[in-house]
């Protein structure tokens, strides 16, 4: 790798692990503090590295750097002065004496207590996505504005309040106590999965952004499953949802990154190790008795990994919507639900099922009547599609019906 | 919208009319598309519970006598919560109900909210 590869890749990487040591060393209120000293780290790292080459351990050179700096930082008498509590949260008065622990347990057990300290609930689940992308996986504003499709300063602004939400409510660094933890762990999860449908779902087009917030979900899922106290059936679990959606991530765009629906798309494409590896996820999340919302979706995306239409796969997934509409309503499960039904059951079912539907200002809605009226009536499909093209937002979206209705 | 409570009866005593255990096997999918298609419609509050045939009645003198049913052949095999605008809706909703198929009946009973006074 070379230095204009090396940094980017050592930034995403070791930069949330040098902020979750040094805040979890100095405390809730000092936030800033800790996000200074790594972002000074990496600044010195691209002066220095570009004169003097790369050093012979990159990521050790980080750590010594900005070891020394948080105790250059220490010393400095204003700090000290102006900031008793900062004093106390150390509870020592000799910079010398401070330690700080750089060790890969430390390091992991930092960033695990850091996820949930982020996604706590005095926060709004928006702004612990923010939050997350920004601290735990080193995504300046300017990124996570172009992944929310919104402006650089209001996610400005959305990050500074999160973190005076957390400063305020005095959070405290660390696991929740065990008989907590399934429930705080919950919104952790909860958090990872908004994280990693804005990046496969976002409606932005950069690509390369998007497909790099998945990796970070995952890769913080992969941090839950690998500590023994977070290792819970659920976040196997979404993991494995994660594994096999990511699956078609080189199958679902074409060349112009114009999305390819599931139907039209290349299998070969298809990513058979991530496949795999979620059916191993799959078979661990299945110990215990826990079914959550997450069990039912990997299990859909499971049998959505095989193209091959069975009355079995369409009646497995059709219960499997059952199940999730019991334990959440949302209108995309409400509308697949009524798809498996008709590929189970027939379209004369599944028609009578989404005329009761309350769904008519959704553009998916009429798009998916126009599909279970196209092998009986050619008109009645095509006004479906119409209504459905005046409702739809993006031109991705209406480009696909503007394909639908020309096929009526 | 309020919420109703649907109870489902049937008859658990009559040996004629109880479903084998492969009519019950097969009552799986109408149930759980039932509570799918209500789910779809966010109009499901909460799945409820499925109840034992087993039970027992505690008497005002305190006696326990055994089954589940007070005075009647018809007893409780579970129930859910839905949510609709009025209990004729709630009793449209009931009209999917399984347990019709076997010659059960669907109670509907609207719930009390904290602040309903009527």
């Amino acid at each position: 790798m070379n230095q204009q590869e090396l940094l980017p890749h050592l930034f995403r990487t070791e930069y949330r692990k040098i902020i979750s040591v040094l805040w979890k060393r100095l405390g809730i209120e000092h936030i800033e503090i800790a996000e200074d000293i790594a972002s000074h780290t990496f600044l010195l790292a691209s002066e220095t590295w570009g004169q003097k080459g790369i050093p012979k351990n990159p990521t050790a050179w980080l750590y010594t750097v900005s070891k020394n700096k948080m105790l250059d930082l220490l010393k400095h008498q204003r700090i000290f002065n102006e900031n008793v509590s900062f004093e106390l949260a150390l509870g020592k008065t000799s910079a010398q004496e401070i330690e700080i622990d750089l060790s890969d347990k430390n390091i992991n057990d930092s960033q695990l207590q850091m996820m949930f300290v982020i996604c706590n609930p005095c926060i709004s689940v928006q702004d612990q996505i923010c939050l997350s992308l920004n601290i735990l996986c080193g995504f300046g504003s300017e990124e996570i504005a172009d992944a929310f499709l919104t402006n650089r300063e209001s996610i400005y602004k959305r990050l500074a309040r999160s973190k005076e939400k957390l400063r305020s409510a005095q959070i405290k660094i660390g696991l929740p106590p065990q008989v907590e933890i399934d429930k705080r762990l919950d919104t952790v999860l909860t958090t990872l999965y908004l994280l990693f449908s804005e990046g496969y779902y976002s409606t932005s087009k950069n690509e390369p952004v998007r497909k790099e917030l998945c990796l970070e979900a995952m890769r913080l899922n992969s941090m839950l499953t690998e500590n023994e106290q977070t290792n819970t059936p659920s976040a196997n679990a979404l993991l494995a949802l994660m594994c096999f959606h990511s699956s078609r991530f080189e199958a679902r765009a074409d060349k112009h990154g114009d999305l390819i629906l599931y139907e039209e798309q290349d299998e070969a494409l298809w990513n058979k190790e991530l496949i795999q590896i979620g059916e191993y996820y799959l078979n661990r999340a299945s110990h215990g008795k826990q079914l959550s919302k997450f069990h039912l979706e990997a299990a859909i995306a499971y049998w959505h990994t095989n193209k091959t239409d069975t009355t079995e796969k369409w009646e497995n997934i059709l219960q499997l919507y059952n199940k999730l509409l019991q334990i959440e309503y949302s209108p995309v499960a409400a509308l697949n639900r009524t798809y498996a039904l008709a590929k189970a059951n027939g379209n004369k079912v599944a028609i009578a099922e989404a005329e009761k539907l309350d769904l008519k200002d959704n553009h998916f809605y009429f798009t998916l009547l126009g599909e279970l009226f196209k092998a009986t009536d050619h008109e009645k499909a095509k006004s479906y599609f119409q209504k459905a093209l005046l409702l739809a937002k993006t031109d991705s979206e209406k480009q696909i019906i503007l394909k639908k209705i020309e096929r009526c | 919208m309020k919420e109703f409570l649907l109870v489902f009866r049937r008859d658990f005593v009559t040996r004629e009319v109880q479903p084998s255990p492969e009519q019950l096997q097969n009552m799986m999918k109408p149930w759980q598309d039932w509570m799918g298609s209500l789910g779809a419609q966010n109009k499901l509050v909460s799945s409820g519970n499925r109840l034992a045939s087993e039970g027992r009645v505690v008497k005002p003198s305190k006696a326990i006598i055994n089954g589940p049913y007070v005075e009647m052949k018809e007893a409780i095999g579970g129930y859910i919560i839905v949510k609709a605008n009025s209990i004729d809706e709630a009793a449209e909703l009931a009209k999917g109900c399984p347990v019709l198929q076997i010659g059960g009946n669907v109670e509907v009973r609207t719930v009390v909210g904290a602040d309903d006074n009527t």
